[in-house]
């Protein structure tokens, strides 16, 4: 009862800069969105923001995923990798096995929910630092794709239908855009109306007192894992349906972008408060800004500049509205 | 007594060593740049059969990415502690594996350099494809392709390989020299990343709605320019190139997608990279340079005799 209370006060504390923050958040997207298009008359058209939807898909499922780790005051470098482990194993399960579809994307889920698990229990049990524990699974993971795929990318080009999860469209927007806006809002339910939620934060506030009032940490945690693991698998099914193929060579770089993208959404690394709804905003600031930068053929070099600017820059702003109170 | 037997195990483990040393054919260490693509496991491929054709030993090793520098650099030094008879070697960073390179070539070690050369003259020989040229027929196709008019982008793999240079400079300055017809709106760099490949390709497609033609200098980046194609549904409008093979690529040529590509010969350059090691061991002259070739295909030559030993899927 005693953490329900601290974490009570602990979210209305924070419950105003929590707000304004994701109000500046959703008001720069705005901005950049109206400034591209006036840039360029080629940026705000139907089939452009389909594709600025489409390409936000699997970051933005990975950054809800790690959303929960970080509130709990943790991280999580593996969940480019262990995307990747759910598109191989998606394709072991569908194309080397010949499952029908649906049971290759339980599969691909529950490899990530596994590899989510694994680090849960590393953190959680043998109490190794997340950072620490997670750089590890980000290699195992690795390793584990090009030894599973033989090294070589598994193709589904003979199960058409694999590609229509991601592709297929309803009303002129495929899929992919749906599932992640859905998987986005599922997650947002669980984080505030659940206890899952309630606990994510209690641990992110005060691990101590959270124990000390009886919950149990360390089942918690490794749930918490468990589910970014789960969403990395989810980001996975996306891009190997996206791709038609699963590339087992690819994944490490993604879980910079996913948490430049929770960080971006006002989520704090030292844990303890950050949104759903913040990370989806973070996730579309993330690739309006490389489309919109890319449609006005801005080299890439400076491309990279100025992106890497903008994150630091988003985090700073929100540390000096907190000092501000 | 402990001291003796510990003697005695050790002369007996030398003498074996001794033994075997002497009986061991001829080895020779492959270190590539990478193992993760399918390109390093044709090269690999040919490097393997050279090997059983020659009768001699063979390991074949790469970092996991194409950017660990470092540690190439650390399995030259492992193989060359290990006294090989030769080293066939493609370099990263051809400037970081010089100090290596000096010290191999003082030990008497002939070293074969592939696919991309070493700013040095210490390797006697280099098997690789002229990534220059290679772009600069996709070039020529692209042209006669969209009727050397019109608008045309590039995806590259990167700004700083050799290849991406490479490959990026022969395909822009022969656009540039021969067809001032032809504009290139647009370069831009997707690490060889299918996904990025994909965003970016579409990107380019949203800003230049007219384009008429579109590259993609590697297995990646070509992927990428057919995806965007796809999920835009420009497929028809817009002259695809590509460059290397991959399933998903040969699938598009077959299908009209994609009007043709670009491949080296990666098993030939594995190939006649250790045949050329064999070759200095025994002491017989090389050229400096052995052109492995490239050729255009599609269509219909995709399944031709010439040209199907050269893909990989």
């Amino acid at each position: 009862m005693n953490t329900e209370l601290i974490t009570g006060n602990q979210k209305n504390l924070f419950i105003k800069s929590e707000s304004k923050q994701k109000l500046l958040a959703f008001a720069s997207l705005i901005v950049m969105f109206i400034i591209f298009s006036l840039a360029s008359s080629n940026f705000a058209t139907f089939s452009n923001v389909v594709g600025i939807l489409v390409s936000t898909a699997v970051t933005g499922v990975l950054a809800t995923g790690v959303t929960f780790i970080i509130i709990t005051g943790g991280i999580d470098l593996s969940v480019g990798t262990v995307m990747t482990f759910g598109s191989v194993m998606t394709g072991v399960f569908i194309t080397f096995w010949g499952l029908p579809i649906y049971m290759g994307i339980l599969g691909g889920l529950a490899a990530g929910a596994l590899a989510g698990l694994v680090s849960g229990t590393l953190v959680a049990k043998l109490k190794i630092p997340p950072f620490i524990a997670t750089l590890g699974m980000m290699m195992v993971a690795e390793g584990l794709n090009l030894v599973i795929s033989g090294t070589k990318p598994i193709y589904f080009i003979q199960r058409p239908a694999f590609r229509k999860i991601a592709m297929g469209t309803v009303l002129g927007i495929p899929l992919s855009v749906y599932i992640f806006l859905g998987a986005a809002f599922i997650a947002s339910l669980i984080l505030d109306r659940t206890v899952f939620g309630r606990y994510t934060y209690a641990l992110g506030s005060n691990e101590e007192a959270a124990r000390l009032s009886g919950i149990n940490v360390d089942r918690w945690k490794m749930a918490i894992y468990t589910l970014g693991g789960f969403f990395s698998g989810l980001a996975g099914v996306l891009m190997a349906s996206r791709l038609n193929s699963a590339q087992p060579a690819l994944g490490s770089g993604y879980e910079l972008e996913a948490i430049a993208a929770v960080v971006i959404g006002g989520t704090s690394l030292s844990g303890g408060q950050g949104t759903i709804l913040g990370t989806i905003i973070g996730a579309f600031i993330m690739s309006v800004l490389t489309n919109g930068l890319r449609i006005l053929s801005i080299p890439q070099e400076w491309q990279t500049v100025i992106i890497g600017a903008i994150v630091i820059l988003a985090v700073y702003s929100d540390i000096l509205r907190r000092r501000k109170g | 007594m402990r001291k003796l037997t510990v003697f005695l195990v050790l002369m007996v483990l030398l003498v074996i060593s001794c033994l075997t040393m002497a009986a061991d054919e001829i080895y020779i260490p492959v270190i590539s740049k990478g193992f993760q693509h399918q390109f390093w496991q044709a090269v690999r491929t040919g490097a393997e059969q050279a090997a059983e054709d020659y009768g001699v030993r063979i390991t074949y090793e790469g970092p996991a990415s194409e950017t660990e520098v470092a540690k190439q650099i650390d399995m030259l030094q492992t193989v060359l502690d290990k006294a090989p008879d030769a080293l066939v070697f493609a370099a990263l960073d051809s400037k970081a594996a010089i100090p290596l390179l000096e010290q191999a070539d003082d030990a008497g070690i002939p070293i074969i350099a592939f696919d991309s050369g070493v700013d040095s003259d210490i390797p006697l020989a280099t098997a690789a494809t002229d990534n220059y040229a290679a772009a600069g027929k996709a070039a020529d196709r692209m042209a006669e392709l969209i009727g050397y008019q019109g608008k045309i982008a590039l995806i590259v793999q990167d700004q700083t390989s050799h290849t991406g240079v490479q490959r990026r400079d022969g395909f822009i300055d022969r656009i540039e020299e021969k067809y001032s017809e032809i504009e290139i709106v647009d370069v831009q760099y997707g690490g060889g990343d299918h996904l990025k490949s994909t965003d970016l390709a579409k990107a380019i497609m949203q800003a230049h709605p007219d384009l008429d033609g579109f590259f993609g200098a590697n297995e990646g980046s070509a992927v990428g320019v057919i995806n965007a194609a796809t999920e835009l549904n420009k497929a028809g409008d817009i002259i695809i190139i590509g460059f290397d093979s991959g399933n998903l690529q040969l699938n598009a040529i077959r299908s009209g997608l994609m009007a043709g590509a670009v491949t080296q010969n990666p098993v030939g350059i594995g190939y006649r990279a250790v045949e050329a090691a064999v070759k200095a061991i025994r002491g017989e002259e090389l050229p400096e340079v052995i052109d492995t070739g490239f050729y255009w295909y599609d269509k219909n030559s995709i399944d031709s005799s010439v040209v199907k030993p050269l893909l990989y899927e």
